[in-house]
């Protein structure tokens, strides 16, 4: 194992920041910590860098216990949520710093930043000073000072929080295949999921100062194991009395447990259109949202609403239709866990209501 | 940036008294200081090439600039290094009563200089409670050039100070961390990350206390004993001009003393701009 | 050039990570050296003002402020300054408003130009005005014809210390009207209101402390003003003595308690002042929210 955190635990005045997190990590992944604001992850990232000292719990890089290194030796590169470039010093002589530090020669020094302007596309930036370039460039100069001294482990917070969104959209890209070919274990925070679905190897997700679930993101999109990730992952809506969907009053459900269900659980149309018509209910179209690619339905069954997408191609709807509604799965969330339960009527051959 | 650009493009502000507004500052600024001061260009033009440089030329003006360039560079020099010593304290450090000694600095902006002048010279005087400690050492405060320096410091402490602070507590605290993170210890952090942003204010304070140095009389007068060649300011030689109605004297060294303060406002919003121009907008 | 910049102090910025603080024994070391630096030059020449004034007994001490010398200059003074800081108010309003409100070009030419009194030496302020008003003045002559007393009289004194206060109420104002823009008082001109309104009922809360700050400064100075009001003055006891001169006049007659005497209202008007100043930006503190994070 490259990275390994034991029983980390941070506090803040009586909050508790991190509380009793461990997880590890092999080399060249790319994690993304994900969770909502003021969950713990940048805290978490801290402690990693050695910014932060845990109150409990062990950091091992490579083996190594690090809990007693200090953050200048750890040889570990952070990413700053707002760069944190030297503004005096210029494109070159900031990414140069690290490596003077180390007391690199002037030829050395010369190549390695002329490597990372290539790398970084900065090239013929190299004199400017950070108030003369755009957000986006001075990620990259961020990025790329904190490359130059080949670090073990590269960390970065909100890399990419304070861009506009749509170079936000091509630097992640750019970003991810760039980490690929460095091979270079990174760890970023974000609390965009969108983000993290899209550029992560692996997902953490952190909320109030626990580790919910680690991941890929496709594993932890179908298999959400506690109630805070299945409902903090995709869209969902939140069932206050699953038992009376249809297919769901057995004994399947734990009395007075709630439910999750995805659109993409929840299939809408006229009564022809749904394949498995006896695990179908009737539901009413409450509103329908254009959502670009395709619908998005607001539909009334029984006490319940639910929310479900339909296809632009298929027979439109009006609101106030009746239609038959068909649940395919929902997750069945307690205080802690949360469990996937499919249609039973869906697959029986032989219904027994008709 | 850009709704600056299109506001500049409106010809007209919606809000009311633009005229009046502006039109009274000028009026107030022309009569009260433009066309007093123009008066000493007006009177020294009225000299000869020659007598104006007898007078400003003459051994004891010259060694009055020098005394008061001397005073006014050390004192300043002495107020950076401590001016930043102190302001780095106080926003960096907790301690007990440091709301206290943070309002303690703007004693010299709110003492009147006379007052100052004289306390000084009590404590400094070879009979007061510290010139009494330093007379034994053959140290002489009061009525020496030291003394001068030393009301001087007194006088342009709270500018270096004062600059200093904002900028100071305004660094992010990242950026030391983006410095530690690439490998640097504290002395590097500070040296090579910390010390460079403080550059302009450090400058702009040393400006501020070394022009508030030349021109000031009040608290130097009863420390430095006033003696011609040894321990005369100029502004206490245009004193002397005046009480004895060598008007024309007293004028001719106000005049360089002017030309010397203009450069160094300059020099000090020069120092500004150049600061405020460098702060990158989000 | 005006020592009018506020700083809040925030706790926040004082708890520092350790791995971007010094260590203890540095911090001690540093905070010590400021420490000493500030008691020998600032803290003992406050306290030996009033050790100076009471070292031949309260009666001395009482005796320097009954003296009718020293009522008149006091009487002088707050003449001196009733008249100015009311006029550099007005002037330092009406600036920040054109300043801040509007463009135009040559504003920074401007701005320079209201901080030269700052620039100039105080003895050059009076020096000034006696160029200008003195028997020997371009307007001298014609003032003598019309038996006008300018120099050696209160008109100078006053003329001296406005000059010499002229920037503090403007150079306090204009940073903060610049930075709060002119949103609010486009919107409420846009809601009909009309030119005093908008001032009155807009600008004004919102610069109050800024102008009060403004306003006790430029005050503080015209009371402490003793460089230029010494040039323009003629030193007449009990007639153009403000209460700096009077106090040089007693330390030159050697009474030195009473001079330290007279000075101890004087230090009391700085100490009014700094407090003011605290609980001006104690105020202003309060109503900006802190950013925590």
């Amino acid at each position: 194992m490259h990275i390994e955190v034991r029983n980390i635990s941070k506090t803040f005045h009586g909050h508790k920041a991190v509380d009793n997190v461990s997880f590890s990590i092999e080399r060249g992944k790319l994690i993304g910590l994900l969770g909502p604001s003021g969950g713990g992850k940048s805290t978490l990232l801290r402690i990693l860098a050695g910014l932060e000292t845990p109150d409990s719990g062990d950091i091992f890089i490579n083996g190594k216990r690090v809990n007693d290194v200090q953050p200048q030796l750890r040889g570990i590169g952070f990413v700053f949520q707002n760069y944190a470039l030297f503004k005096h010093m210029n494109v070159f002589d900031n990414i140069a710093f690290g490596l003077t530090i180390r007391k690199a020669s002037k030829a050395e020094i010369k190549t390695r930043v002329g490597e990372l302007l290539d790398l970084t596309g900065l090239r013929g930036f190299e004199h400017r000073y950070p108030h003369q370039l755009s957000g986006g460039q001075r990620q990259r100069v961020a990025f790329a000072r904190a490359l130059a001294p080949k670090p073990d482990l590269l960390l970065l917070d909100e890399p990419f929080a304070a861009i506009d969104a749509k170079v936000r959209k091509e630097l992640r890209t750019w970003l991810k295949q760039l980490i690929g070919t460095l091979g270079i274990t990174s760890i970023f925070v974000t609390h965009d999921q969108d983000e993290a679905v899209e550029v992560a190897d692996e997902m953490l997700i952190v909320q109030k100062g626990r580790l919910e679930q680690q991941g890929s993101p496709v594993h932890i999109y179908t298999d959400p194991q506690t109630a805070f990730v299945a409902g903090f992952i995709g869209h969902s809506t939140v069932v206050e009395q699953p038992e009376s969907l249809r297919g769901f009053g057995g004994s399947s459900l734990t009395a007075g447990a709630k439910a999750l269900i995805r659109p993409e659980f929840v299939e809408v149309g006229r009564e022809r259109e749904i394949p498995f018509p006896s695990a179908a209910e009737k539901g009413k179209v409450r509103h329908i949202f254009f959502r670009g690619a395709h619908l998005e339905l607001d539909v009334e069954v029984g006490s319940n609403r639910l929310s479900a997408h339909r296809s632009l191609d298929q027979e439109p709807l009006q609101p106030g239709d009746e239609v038959s509604v068909l649940i395919h799965r929902l997750y069945v969330i307690s205080d802690e866990s949360a469990t996937i339960v499919e249609n039973p009527l869906k697959v029986d051959p032989l219904p027994v209501h008709i | 940036m850009k709704s600056s650009a299109s506001s500049k493009a409106k010809p007209r502000s919606i809000l009311p008294g633009f005229g009046i507004s502006l039109g009274f500052t000028i009026f107030y600024l022309s009569v009260l200081v433009i066309i007093p001061l123009a008066g000493i260009f007006v009177k020294t033009s009225g000299m000869t090439p020659g007598q104006f440089w007898d007078t400003v030329a003459s051994a004891r003006v010259i060694a009055s600039y020098k005394i008061s360039f001397m005073t006014s560079f050390f004192a300043a020099l002495i107020n950076l290094v401590f001016g930043l010593l102190i302001a780095w304290v106080l926003v960096r450090y907790r301690f007990p009563g440091k709301k206290l000694v943070d309002s303690l600095i703007d004693l010299p902006f709110a003492l009147p200089t006379a007052v100052a002048g004289i306390a000084l010279t009590a404590i400094y005087a070879p009979n007061g409670w510290i010139g009494s400690l330093l007379e034994p050492l053959g140290i002489k405060v009061a009525f020496t050039p030291l003394g001068i320096t030393l009301a001087l410091i007194f006088i342009g402490l709270p500018f270096v100070v004062r600059t200093v602070q904002p900028v100071l507590q305004d660094l992010d605290n990242e950026v030391e961390e983006a410095a530690v993170m690439l490998g640097a210890f504290r002395l590097r952090t500070f040296r090579r990350i910390i010390l460079p942003e403080l550059i302009p204010p450090l400058l702009t304070g040393f400006a501020l206390a070394f022009a508030r140095g030349i021109g000031e009389y009040g608290s130097v007068v009863f420390i430095s004993g006033n003696m011609p060649m040894k321990t005369e300011i100029a502004p206490l030689l245009i004193m002397t001009k005046l009480e004895q109605y060598d008007y024309k004297g007293a004028t001719a060294i106000a005049m360089v003393m002017l030309i010397i303060s203009f450069i160094l406002l300059l020099l000090i919003n020069y120092l500004q701009w150049r600061s405020n121009r460098r702060v990158i907008t989000e | 050039m005006a020592g009018a910049v506020t700083v809040h102090l925030t706790e926040k910025s004082a708890q520092r990570p350790k791995h971007i603080n010094e260590s203890a024994g540095v911090r001690i070391v540093l905070i010590s050296v400021a420490l000493l630096f500030l008691v020998l030059i600032v803290l003992l020449p406050l306290v030996s003002i009033f050790t100076e004034a009471f070292k031949r007994g309260a009666e001395v001490y009482f005796a320097a402020l009954r003296d009718p010398d020293a009522a008149s200059a006091l009487k002088l003074t707050l003449m001196a300054a009733v008249i100015s800081v009311p006029l550099n108010t007005l002037f330092g309003v009406a600036a920040a408003w054109a300043i801040s409100k509007f463009r135009f070009s040559g504003k920074n030419i401007l701005i320079t130009l209201i901080d030269l009194p700052f620039a100039v030496s105080p003895v050059i302020s009076g020096l000034v005005f006696v160029l200008l008003f003195g028997a020997q003045g371009f307007l001298g002559p014609w003032l003598s014809d019309h038996n006008i007393q300018i120099i050696f009289a209160l008109p100078g004194i006053v003329l001296a210390t406005t000059f010499v206060t002229f920037p503090f109420v403007a150079r306090e104002l204009i940073p903060l009207m610049q930075a709060q823009g002119v949103q609010e008082e486009e919107a409420a001109a846009s809601l009909g209101a009309k030119g005093w309104q908008i001032f009155w009922r807009v600008t004004l809360p919102n610069i109050k402390w800024g102008l009060l700050y403004g306003i006790i400064l430029c005050n503080a100075r015209a009371m402490g003003e003793f460089g230029a009001v010494s040039v323009v003055s003629g030193h007449i006891r009990g007639e153009t003595n403000t209460l700096p001169l009077h106090i040089e006049i007693l330390y030159n007659e050697y009474q030195f308690s009473a001079s330290f005497a007279v000075a101890s209202l004087l230090v009391m008007l700085a100490l009014v002042t700094l407090v003011a100043k605290s609980l001006i930006e104690w105020k202003t503190a309060q109503k900006t929210p802190k950013g925590d994070g």
